[in-house]
C-alpha cells in the first residue's frame, strides 16, 4: 500500500500505517514523528525525511528509509530493523535492546548510548562513515560498528565508550581516538576474525551492495570495557 | 491578571530555523513560515517570533525601533522621551491582522529613528551606544513600554502563539529580506509573555534559542557588571547581551565568541596545537564567567549575517544545509526540505563549531 504523506499531520500518518495491511510506502514524508512506533510484522519504505524517534520501541517491523533520518531513531528499540540509505541525526538506538540500525552516511552524537543486551538480545548498530561524539557512551551491551568507508580523518569524534562496562565498539581504520576513559581497553581485530559480527558486516554489506572483502581488508579495532581497570572507587570508596 | 517575565519561574524545548541569500537577493517572509510550521510539535503556543533583515531598504540609514505599549498614555510618554532623544522621520502602527489564534495584543508601533546630533554629541557616546542606552532607558523605567527591536534594515516579529500564526499576524509575507529567523516557543521557566518571546534583538543583533542554559545566573551576574539589564528572567535574554558585548564592544568575531560561550573542556584544549591551545586557554580564562552552560542551540542574526552554534556537547539538534547562494539552518531537516527539497549539501555541525554565513559583500570585505 501506498501513503502519500504530504500535508498529513504525524497523528494520521501513524493510524495509516497501523491500520494497513501489508507492505508500505511512504512518499514525500517530511518531518512527521514516531513513525512505525512500537510496530511488528510490517515492512515499511519511506521516501523523503522522516521525522525525530522513526521506529521508537521498534518490535520487529522492518523500516527502509531512502533518504536521511532525525534525531532519536530507534530509541529503546526492541526487535526489528531500521535500514537507513542517508545519515542519521543525534542520539540513534538510544538505549536500544534488540534489533539491528544500518546507517549508510554518518550518524550524530550519542550513538547508541545506554545500549544493553540480555541473553539472547543483543542489538547492533552499524554506521558507514563516521559517528558523532560520546558513540557508546554507557553502553552496557550490543555492538556498534564504526566503517569511515569514505573518510580520511577520525571515525569517531571525542570521548567514545565514556562510562562503557559492556558490549563491544568496532572501529575501522588506523587511527585510534584519543581522549579515551582508562576503563576501556582497545585492541586490533585479528584479520577477519570479527566472531559473532562477521553476520552483521555481511548483511550490512549486502543491504548496501557494497564488497565485504574489500571493507575487512583494512584494519579495525574493537573497544571493550577494561576488566583490569573497573569502575570500583570512581565516586564513593566502598 | 497577565503574568509577565521576570514575575514567575516555572522549571523547561522549542524550534529554529533561519534562511538567508548570500547574495543579498530580497525573498518574501513566506517561506520562513512554511519552514518553522514543520516543527509545530517543538512549540506549545506560548511564543513565537521572527527577525528579518533587509526588510526596510527606504530607512536603512535609521534605526527601526519596534515597540510594544500596554496602552495609549504608555506610548505618550514613550513618545515624549524618543522626540527628546531623536528625530523621529517616520513612525506607524505595525500592520497586522486579526487571526484567531492571536489574542491580548498589545499595542505594536514602529518609529525610524536617528540620535539627536546635539543629544549624541552631549552623551559623549558612539552612536550606536547611545541607542542601547536610550533603549535600556525605554526597557526599564517606562512601565509597559517594551523595544523588542532596534536594529538598522531589519525588525523583530513576536507574539504569543505558534510561530505560523505569529507569522500570518504581522503578514510576514508582504516582506521582502534577504535574511529571516524564526523561532517556536515552548517555554519552561517562564510564562510566556509577548516580550518574552524569541528573537531577542539589541541593535542588528537578534538571537533564537532553544534549549536551557545552566550558567544563568553567573552569566546575568557578570554581563551586568557592564551595564546590560536582565529584565525578564529569560535566558536568551543574557545570550543577546554577551553577543553584543563580546561583538560590538570586544570586537571577537564568532569564532572567538564561540570558544568563549561554548568553549570547550580543559582537556580537549589540552591536545590542541600550541598556538590554538593558547588562544583557547586565553578565551576561556579572561571571559571564564560568559561560558553558557547547559543545552543550547542558538542562532545570531547580525547585519552582515548570521551565526549558528551549538552548546558544547551539543545537547540540541541543528542542521546546516546549502543550495546555490541560500543557506538553511534549522533544528531538523524536514524544516529546511519542506522549503527546498533537493539541497547541494547538508551537514551537522559539532558541539561548539560556528557556522558563520556571511553575505556576499562583507566576506569580500573581511
Amino acid at each position: 500500500m501506498k501513503i502519500n504523506a504530504k500535508n498529513i499531520e504525524y497523528r494520521e500518518l501513524n493510524q495509516l500505517i497501523k491500520k494497513s495491511k501489508g507492505d508500505i510506502t511512504i512518499d514525500n514524508c517530511i518531518g512527521q514523528r514516531y513513525i512505525a512506533s512500537g510496530l511488528s510484522n510490517k515492512k515499511i519504505k519511506i521516501n523523503g525525511t522522516p521525522g525525530n524517534a522513526l521506529g521508537a520501541y521498534l518490535d520487529g517491523a522492518e523500516i527502509t528509509v531512502l533518504g536521511n533520518v532525525q534525531d532519536a531513531t530507534g530509541d529503546t528499540m526492541n526487535d526489528g530493523k531500521i535500514i537507513v540509505h542517508g545519515s542519521a541525526g543525534d542520539a540513534l538506538g538510544y538505549a536500544m535492546r534488540g534489533g539491528r540500525i544500518y546507517v549508510r552516511g554518518h550518524a550524530g552524537y550519542r550513538t547508541g548510548i545506554h545500549m544493553k543486551e540480555y541473553e539472547t538480545k543483543k542489538p547492533v548498530i552499524i554506521v558507514g562513515e563516521s559517528a558523532g561524539s560520546f558513540l557508546g557512551e554507557y553502553l552496557a551491551g550490543g555492538i556498534l560498528v564504526v566503517l569511515g568507508l569514505s573518510g580520511t580523518g577520525m571515525v569517531v569524534g571525542n570521548f567514545p565508550g565514556t562510562g562503557m562496562h559492556g558490549g563491544k565498539i568496532l572501529l575501522r581504520g588506523n587511527r585510534i581516538p584519543q581522549s579515551l576513559p582508562p576503563q576501556i581497553s582497545i585492541s586490533p581485530i585479528e584479520k577477519g576474525n570479527f566472531g559473532e559480527v562477521e553476520t552483521y558486516l555481511r548483511e550490512y554489506c549486502e543491504v548496501f551492495s557494497l564488497d565485504y572483502e574489500g571493507i575487512t581488508k583494512e584494519p579495525f579495532f574493537i573497544l571493550k570495557p577494561n576488566s583490569s581497570n573497573p569502575y570500583h572507587q570512581m565516586y564513593v570508596t566502598n | 491578571m497577565l503574568i509577565k517575565e521576570g514575575s514567575i519561574r516555572i522549571p523547561s524545548g522549542c524550534a529554529v530555523s533561519a534562511i538567508i541569500d548570500r547574495s543579498k537577493k530580497r525573498f518574501s517572509g513566506e517561506a520562513i513560515i512554511r519552514s518553522i510550521s514543520v516543527m509545530h510539535e517543538r512549540s506549545n503556543g506560548l511564543g513565537g517570533g521572527f527577525a528579518a533583515y533587509g526588510i526596510y531598504p527606504e530607512y536603512k540609514d535609521y534605526y527601526a525601533f519596534h515597540i510594544f505599549y500596554e496602552n495609549a498614555e504608555v506610548k505618550k510618554n514613550c513618545e515624549l522621551f524618543l522626540d527628546d532623544n531623536f528625530d523621529i522621520i517616520n513612525l506607524s502602527k505595525i500592520p497586522t491582522q486579526k487571526v484567531s489564534e492571536i489574542v491580548d495584543e498589545p499595542l505594536i508601533w514602529r518609529y525610524f529613528v536617528i540620535p539627536h546630533p546635539t543629544k549624541l554629541k552631549a552623551s559623549q557616546l558612539d552612536e550606536r551606544e547611545f541607542v542601547v542606552k536610550a533603549v535600556f532607558k525605554i526597557n526599564t523605567t517606562i512601565k509597559g513600554a517594551y523595544v523588542f527591536s532596534s536594529g538598522k534594515n531589519m525588525g523583530v516579529f513576536k507574539a504569543v502563539g505558534f510561530p505560523e500564526d505569529v507569522g500570518r499576524f504581522y503578514k510576514l509575507d508582504e516582506y521582502e529580506g534577504h535574511c529571516f529567523t524564526a523561532h517556536g516557543r515552548y517555554p519552561t521557566n517562564t510564562p510566556g509573555w509577548w516580550g518574552g518571546a524569541h528573537p531577542f534583538a539589541l541593535l542588528d543583533y537578534s538571537v533564537i534559542h532553544n534549549g536551557e542554559i545552566s550558567s544563568y545566573d553567573a552569566n546575568r551576574r557578570s554581563i551586568e557588571m557592564y551595564g546590560y539589564k536582565c529584565t525578564l528572567l529569560t535566558d536568551t535574554e543574557v545570550i543577546t547581551y554577551i553577543i553584543d558585548y563580546l561583538h560590538r564592544k570586544m570586537e571577537l568575531d564568532f569564532n572567538e565568541i564561540a570558544a568563549v560561550i561554548a568553549a570547550p573542556f580543559w582537556q580537549t584544549i589540552a591536545r590542541m596545537p600550541e598556538d590554538e591551545r593558547k588562544e583557547h586557554e586565553y578565551l576561556r580564562n579572561v571571559f571564564s564567567s560568559l561560558l553558557i552552560t547547559g543545552p543550547f542551540s542558538i542562532i545570531v542574526g547580525f547585519q552582515d549575517g548570521v551565526v549558528a552554534l551549538n552548546d558544547r556537547l551539543k545537547l540540541r539538534s541543528m542542521v546546516v544545509a546549502e543550495k546555490d547562494d541560500l543557506v538553511y539552518v534549522a533544528s531538523e531537516e524536514s524544516a529546511i526540505r519542506i522549503i527546498e527539497p533537493t539541497l547541494d549539501k547538508i551537514w551537522y555541525p559539532k558541539g561548539g563549531e560556528a557556522v558563520i554565513i556571511k553575505t556576499k559583500e562583507e566576506s569580500k570585505s573581511k
